[in-house]
């Protein structure tokens, strides 16, 4: 009775009392509901819905339509973007695919034939040489080559060009506004809560205004892609910079260096090797967005994907899929080599033995454009010798679907029955009053009233724009998901921790995993799968795993050794060395993995709005294929609320944990 | 030396923290209670300090107290709070933005600490960066960071990295960086603190060598007394942002005027400071065992004495000015008076 008491605390109670009220509410909303006659329990009253996406679409149609600024329409300011975008993209579409030519339709003549496909590998062995070594050279020509022997070609340059013309755009732009914040206190505080939310908002949510200011096409996809890689460039360019030593800039002072010299012979050179992990970022995030943005018209490999799944082309679409996991690992490894490259030696001697790749990719472009005029294989890689792997992607699923039908089937069912349903049960049935309530009381419990009243404004938001319902379906999938991610990841990070050489192997899977484009994951889930609830959290479960394993493996690995020579000393065996010391001491970067798992989630969850989930993705898809800009943001705005939310209680946690541990 | 003053600072201020500035306000002169109570850290208070040209002018202290912002206020990489600066006959802190800009590119030069070295420079780069700056042609550059590599023993290294050299060999570029536009003052921030003792002490033996050879005017920090007392011609004691005392190393051992620098000084082996003329005496022996300079300190001749049967003649600009025993110097080597 007395061991009974000591665990009953104020605290303790409190949540208790929360969960079972919440439940109760939950399980009898309905009954209230018939009971007292009040729709309103489990309904936002219609008259009082906010008609926010009225307003935002009102605004674009404004801006687009009728907007002037005394010299120019907001019309002619997208055309000029969408110019400036066009003229870059355009030249490497005809470098890399269509080749350059004069006039137009029929009257068009060739001047110069696109870089034959030898060329463009030897270009990529040369950059992967130059960047690191002849492994990576290695690499990133076989997965060019794959794509040449597995046509996948075209639409990998088509891919390659969007990424080629966004990350310049957007790692320069995302460096000049970091400079800016860093010179300027204001424009810090101005970009600060902007990034965040950025980093929150689903992306097709911002597809939407875009594809409207800058209609249906490759532009507007481009810009989208520019817009949400930019972010992470501007972060870390500021972290870059403060991080540069206070020394150095004062030696730069006494030299006498002008704010410009110190800028840019200074600070950015200094910063470098940090800058280029958030080019890595850039490139990476582009790609991402590439695939996605090809449902606006970005075409590529995203197209050839989605195309094939919709046709059921099950071997195309895994085909496709390679293409995009080798191209993501070729562009990272690349950019990652670039990033740890820190002296460069100058070479000295004649042309050819100071820049002996420059001339050595001349002279195969050279080579392989006279060749190509005699023999067209080498211009472009001829379809007679195209493998096809499709037909036993086919037959490979099929084998599985026919021969683990029934498993896979069970499986599915029990984790339908015994878990998804009862939680989308829990979580649908809670009326939205009490819903903003909890969640109030919850952030306040956490991390004190301002983020109390915060989090309870938020979720107002949601309900009073009549999406509670989609909302909590979002809640459930990503709660269920981010779960069974952390049930799987803590384990395995932990392990990889232990276990050194277990542990590099499953990093490195880890590191790959998050490498690829999310829309990857789609594709083997829905063909075990097939669409619907289970399938969208077997993709965020995998989306989500890698942050989960990374930091658990983290924390483990970060317990100071001077606390595991007491814990032995103290005679603790290993496993209760694990669960007495390493894991309490690990909590707070458990906890910040945790809080990468959900923000991974929540994004994620969205992109399987494809795969038919009834959540806010959906509705942020829904009005992208309507082109309803108001509602995509209104949505968008609301699964960036749920994650700002979580992103803070979570933080908060690991903060408390943090002081309680005084770490 | 010259006795022309080139760096003149006078009732120099450097308080940090919300409402600095109202503190003194029409020449008020808080004390360190005042400043407490109103949250406010004097980094530097009420500083004068004359530099000459042509000495070593050591600014010592432990960590925090002051030393590192009282010289960024004389070279206005701090903006100083209060007080004046007068530097080559100007006001220092009326100096516009290019004017100072010009007055560091051509009269003033700093080493570092941590040695502040641009990482992705090579050697050559890095010590011709300043002159790179300063818009200076890539080949006159390299002649000049050329010859003072050479000036500071890095001949062979020019195109190594950073990286790839150690704690002294770093510091050695950070000199020969801060020696190429040939400054007429030159700071010097803890330069040797980073460095393991015994590369300190060889550190220390390069500078006098190196200052030897060029006769800067120098404002030397260190928060280790036995490297002041070695360096300098004249020592700033400085303590929680106060300068104590300003002095010779001898007259700081001798009459230290506060109890702080009485404490720092007494544990100094004296002989290393004292210096012949403060313990000589009237010439009466007529036999003498040989001649020592006025200004050797009493190590430098304790073996000489050690030897002499007789006094030794004390010399100042070849005249005699007294005579030493070996009893003075046997009293200052044991400690006696
Ligand atoms: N930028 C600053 N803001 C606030 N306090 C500072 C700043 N720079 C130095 N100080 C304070 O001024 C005092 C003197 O610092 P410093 O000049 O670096 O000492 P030293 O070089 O002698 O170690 C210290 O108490 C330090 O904390
Ligand atoms: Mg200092």
């Amino acid at each position: 009775m007395q061991r009974l008491q000591r665990h009953i605390t104020g605290a303790r109670l409190f949540w208790l009392f929360l969960f079972a009220a919440t439940w109760a509410l939950s399980q009898y909303s309905f009954q209230i509901y018939k009971a007292l006659d009040a729709r309103w329990i489990i309904r936002f009253p219609k008259k009082y819905q906010l008609s926010l996406d009225d307003v935002i679409s009102g605004f674009l149609d404004w801006l687009v339509n009728i907007a002037n600024f005394w010299l120019f329409t907001f019309r002619d300011l997208t055309r000029a973007i969408a110019w400036v975008i066009e003229i870059p993209y355009q030249f490497l579409r005809n470098l890399l695919i269509e080749g350059f030519q004069t006039g137009l339709g029929d009257a068009a003549v060739q001047i110069a034939p696109s870089l034959s496909w030898v060329a463009v590998i030897a270009i990529v062995i040369s950059v992967g040489h130059t960047a690191r070594d002849w492994g990576l050279a290695a690499l990133v020509g076989a997965c060019f080559l794959y794509l040449a022997v597995f046509g996948q070609w075209d639409s990998a340059m088509v891919t390659l060009a969007s990424v080629l013309v966004a990350v310049p755009i957007a790692a320069v732009s995302g460096l000049l506004l970091g400079i800016l914040a860093y010179r300027m206190l204001w424009v810090e505080k101005l970009l600060r809560p902007i990034l965040d939310l950025m980093q929150t908002v689903p992306v097709f949510a911002y597809l939407v205004p875009v594809l409207i200011l800058f209609g249906f096409g490759p532009v507007a996809a481009l810009i989208a892609t520019v817009i949400y890689a930019m972010p992470p460039m501007i972060r870390v360019t500021i972290v870059a910079l403060k991080g540069v030593p206070g020394e150095l800039l004062e030696a730069a002072r006494m030299m006498g260096a002008t704010p410009r010299q110190m800028t840019w012979k200074v600070l950015v050179p200094a910063a470098t090797p940090m800058l280029m992990v958030g080019v890595n970022q850039v490139i990476m995030l582009t790609l991402n967005m590439v695939i996605i943005a090809s449902m606006i018209g970005a075409g590529g490999l995203g197209f050839e994907v989605l195309a094939s799944l919709r046709k059921l082309d099950i071997g195309g679409g895994i085909e496709a899929g390679l293409a995009i996991v080798l191209m993501a690992i070729a562009l990272d490894r690349t950019s990652q080599a670039f990033s740890e490259r820190r002296l460069w030696r100058q070479r000295t001697g004649n042309l050819m033995q100071r820049h002996p790749w420059s001339m050595i990719v001349i002279l195969v472009i050279l080579a392989t454009f006279l060749m190509g005029l005699v023999i067209p294989a080498v211009q472009s890689y001829p379809d007679a010798w195209i493998i096809s792997t499709g037909a036993f992607w086919s037959q490979a699923m099929e084998w599985i679907n026919v021969t683990f039908f029934d498993t896979l089937e069970v499986i599915k069912t029990a984790l339908l029955r015994g878990v998804l349903l009862p939680v989308k049960k829990f979580f649908v049935g809670i009326p939205w009053l009490w819903g903003i309530l909890v969640t109030g009381l919850i952030a306040w419990q956490v991390a004190g009233w301002k983020l109390g009243v915060v989090a309870a404004l938020m979720m107002g938001f949601i309900a009073a724009s009549g999406l509670w319902d989609k909302a909590m379906v979002t809640l459930y999938l990503c709660g269920v998901s981010v779960f069974i991610a952390l049930l799987i990841g803590t384990p395995l990070g932990i392990w990889a921790a232990q276990q050194p050489r277990a542990g590099r192997v499953i990093l490195g899977l880890m590191d790959t995993l998050q490498t690829l484009p999310s829309f990857v994951y789609l594709i083997p889930v829905v063909m075990l799968f097939r669409v619907g609830d289970f399938s969208a959290m077997i993709a965020v479960v995998l989306y989500a795993l890698a942050p989960a394993v990374r930091y658990a493996a983290h924390g483990i690995r970060e317990v100071p050794l001077h606390l595991l020579e007491a814990g032995k000393m103290a005679g603790c065996r290993p496993l209760q060395l694990l669960w007495r010391v390493k894991l309490p001491l690990a909590t707070p970067q458990l906890l910040l993995g945790l809080n990468q798992t959900i923000m991974l989630a929540l994004s994620m969850l969205v992109i399987t709005a494809l795969v038919g989930t009834r959540d806010l993705g959906q509705e942020v898809y829904i009005a992208l294929t309507k082109a309803n800009a108001g509602q995509g943001i209104v949505a968008g705005l609301s699964v960036a609320f749920i994650a700002i939310i979580a992103d803070r209680i979570v933080n908060a946690l690991s903060d408390n944990q943090k002081r309680r541990l005084s770490l | 030396m010259n006795e022309s003053v080139i760096l003149d600072c006078r009732h120099l201020w450097k308080l940090y923290g919300m409402g600095a500035e109202a503190l003194l306000d029409g020449g008020l002169t808080p004390n360190a209670a005042a400043l407490a109570k109103a949250n406010v850290i004097g980094a530097v208070r009420d500083a004068n300090v004359q530099i000459y040209q042509g000495e070593i002018f050591v600014i010592m202290g432990l960590s925090g107290s002051g030393k590192s912002t009282l010289v960024r206020c004389l070279s206005r990489l701090v903006e100083p709070t209060a007080g004046e600066i007068e530097f080559d006959g100007r006001d220092l802190l009326r100096a516009s933005d290019s004017e100072l800009i010009e007055i560091r590119r051509k009269k003033m030069g700093m080493v570092f600490q941590q040695f502040a070295l641009m990482p992705h420079m090579t050697v050559l780069e890095n010590v011709g960066f300043p002159l790179e700056i300063q818009g200076v042609d890539r080949l006159r550059r390299q002649a000049s960071a050329q010859k003072v590599i050479e000036l500071v023993g890095l001949k062979g290294r020019e195109s190594y990295y950073p990286s790839e050299l150690s704690g002294g060999q770093q510091q050695r570029v950070g000199i020969a960086r801060s020696l190429v536009v040939e400054p007429d003052l030159w700071f010097l921030d803890e330069p040797f603190s980073a460095l393991d003792p015994l590369i300190r002490r060889e550190m220390q033996d390069e500078f006098i060598r190196l200052q030897n050879i060029l006769k800067k005017t120098i404002v030397f920090i260190t928060h280790d007394f036995d490297e002041a007392i070695r360096l300098a011609d004249r020592v700033a004691v400085m303590k929680d942002g106060k300068i104590e005392q300003i002095a010779t190393p001898e007259e700081l051992v001798l009459n230290p005027k506060t109890d702080y620098v009485a404490d720092f000084t007494r544990h100094v082996v004296r002989a290393k400071v004292i210096r012949v003329q403060s313990r000589m005496d009237p010439v009466t022996s007529d036999r003498f065992a040989g001649e020592v300079a006025h200004d050797a300190t009493i190590e430098d001749i304790a073996d000489e004495v050690e030897r002499a049967d007789t006094p030794l003649k004390v010399m100042k600009d070849g005249k005699v000015i007294g005579q030493i025993t070996a009893r003075a110097v046997i009293d200052v080597l044991v400690g006696r008076g």
